[in-house]
């Protein structure tokens, strides 16, 4: 099952990370190193950082010290070259809604910067449930739906190397749950990376876990 | 990365689509300012000659205005701006277009109306034609200008007063040179100056705004 061409990859690093927001600190001296093929969670009570971390992870927020490297190299220099390897979903989905499921997930994959087919979307959205409502405005859809439809992206990048998810279980029943958790385990078992933040025990079978709990203050 | 800046600018054009209201309002409100004066003012064909250009670009510039807030607003309210900023696309580039997305939706609309407002104002044919080359080559530099200061008010509170505060002393320039080249061309002394000097301020910001919004917007989203 699992690959060994976990070498190609590089690593992503945390070197001694602090965060403060106002006056709080959120976390200080926190490091981690994920290699291909390992599965990070984060997990912690609500306000303690796992937003901010990952934010930090995939280079939206400057941490207050230290930084992050990728293959070695800090994310900040690296720029477009770390982003066009990066997935990130954060806690809103991006979803347009005056656009129909399709189109918002077209746009979604061609900022990212890969065309997609009219198939591939089909198909993606069909294995996140969708089978019938592609053509409906992301407006009259629920929030699980909605949730389903950022996720449907997931179906489609299986080529970039790190997936950073901020909380993508929430608002979905079980079966979006299952069906998450597959494509992620597929990813990780790809030789991929994957960090998560997550208050579900997710059941995903990933050769490595680790696990950082962020303690709050 | 041409088809990430294609695929931009065709989302905003359909967004725009699917909401008229949005360009209908900036458009409505150019046409009842600038119609508004010779009503207020009275039938002196010589005074709405002399003001006609000065309150087409003043109507112009606070249009532009009004639709600013919306530049990045939308984007940055439902995460897009997010994906964008993380994408494989420098930002500058998918500013730059973004805001052209901005400039045909609710600038190009004011350039295409002007010659027909201006006919109110009595104003002879060739300079309708100097008063359109210059609100075509200057509400692109509006934009652009307005750009930087949408980045940089982006998730303030009362960011829409502050938003006017910065970019109204930047907008001045544009509105003294944009409204004098039809008042030079109306003198006899012809307007090329002030229409070259315009087509230079948009070259310039065109080079510099989009980087500059680009920083600005790194900034508001942490």
């Amino acid at each position: 099952m699992i690959h060994t061409n976990t070498s190609g990859i590089p690593s992503l690093e945390a070197v001694d990370l602090q965060c403060t927001r106002g006056e709080r600190t959120l976390f200080n001296g926190l490091g981690f190193r994920l290699r291909g093929g390992e599965l990070l969670r984060i997990g912690g009570a609500n306000g303690s950082g796992k937003t901010s971390l990952l934010r930090i992870a995939c280079g939206l927020l400057e941490p207050t010290s230290g930084e992050v490297r990728w293959g070695g190299e800090s994310i900040r220099k690296l720029q477009e070259e770390f982003w066009s390897r990066l997935v990130y979903i954060g806690h809103s989905n991006a979803l347009k809604d005056d656009l129909t499921a399709a189109e918002n997930l077209r746009i979604a994959c061609t900022l990212a910067g890969f065309s997609v087919r009219e198939e591939q979307i089909g198909e993606a959205l069909r294995r996140l449930g969708f089978a019938g409502c592609e053509n409906l405005p992301a407006r009259v859809l629920s929030q699980g739906q909605r949730r389903r439809m950022a996720l449907a992206r997931l179906a489609l990048s299986d080529a970039f190397p790190l997936w950073i998810l901020d909380e993508p279980f929430a608002a979905l029943d079980t079966s979006a749950v299952e069906c998450v958790q597959d494509l992620i385990a597929e990813h990780v078992s790809r030789g991929a990376a994957v960090i998560l933040t997550t208050h579900h025990e997710a059941r995903i079978s990933a050769a490595a876990t680790l696990r950082i709990d962020l303690e709050g203050s | 990365m041409l088809a990430a800046l294609r695929c931009v600018i065709h989302r905003d054009l359909l967004l725009a689509a699917r909401r008229m209201s949005d360009v209908l309002t900036v458009l409505l409100f150019f046409v009842i300012v600038v119609s508004l004066f010779p009503l207020g003012i009275g039938p002196d064909p010589a005074l709405l000659r002399t003001i006609a250009p000065g309150v087409v670009w003043v109507a112009a510039l606070l249009a532009s205005m009004l639709a600013l807030n919306r530049m990045f607003a939308s984007d940055h309210a439902d995460g897009t701006l997010e994906q964008m900023l993380l994408g494989a696309t420098p930002l500058g580039m998918t500013v730059a277009a973004k805001v052209f997305a901005h400039w045909l939706i609710s600038g190009l609309p004011l350039v295409l109306i002007s010659p027909v407002l201006a006919l109110q104002f009595d104003l002879p044919q060739e300079l309708i034609g100097v008063l359109a080359i210059s609100l075509a080559l200057g509400t692109p530099v509006l934009s652009l200008i307005g750009a930087i200061g949408a980045a940089l008010t982006l998730g303030l509170r009362g960011g829409g007063a502050l938003l006017s505060l910065l970019v109204l002393p930047l907008y001045v320039p544009v509105l003294i040179i944009g409204a004098g080249a039809a008042e030079a061309a109306a003198s006899g002394l012809g307007g090329q100056a002030q229409i070259l000097l315009l087509g230079g301020l948009l070259v310039f910001a065109a080079v510099f705004a989009p980087w500059a919004a680009a920083v600005a917007l790194r900034i508001s989203v942490e």
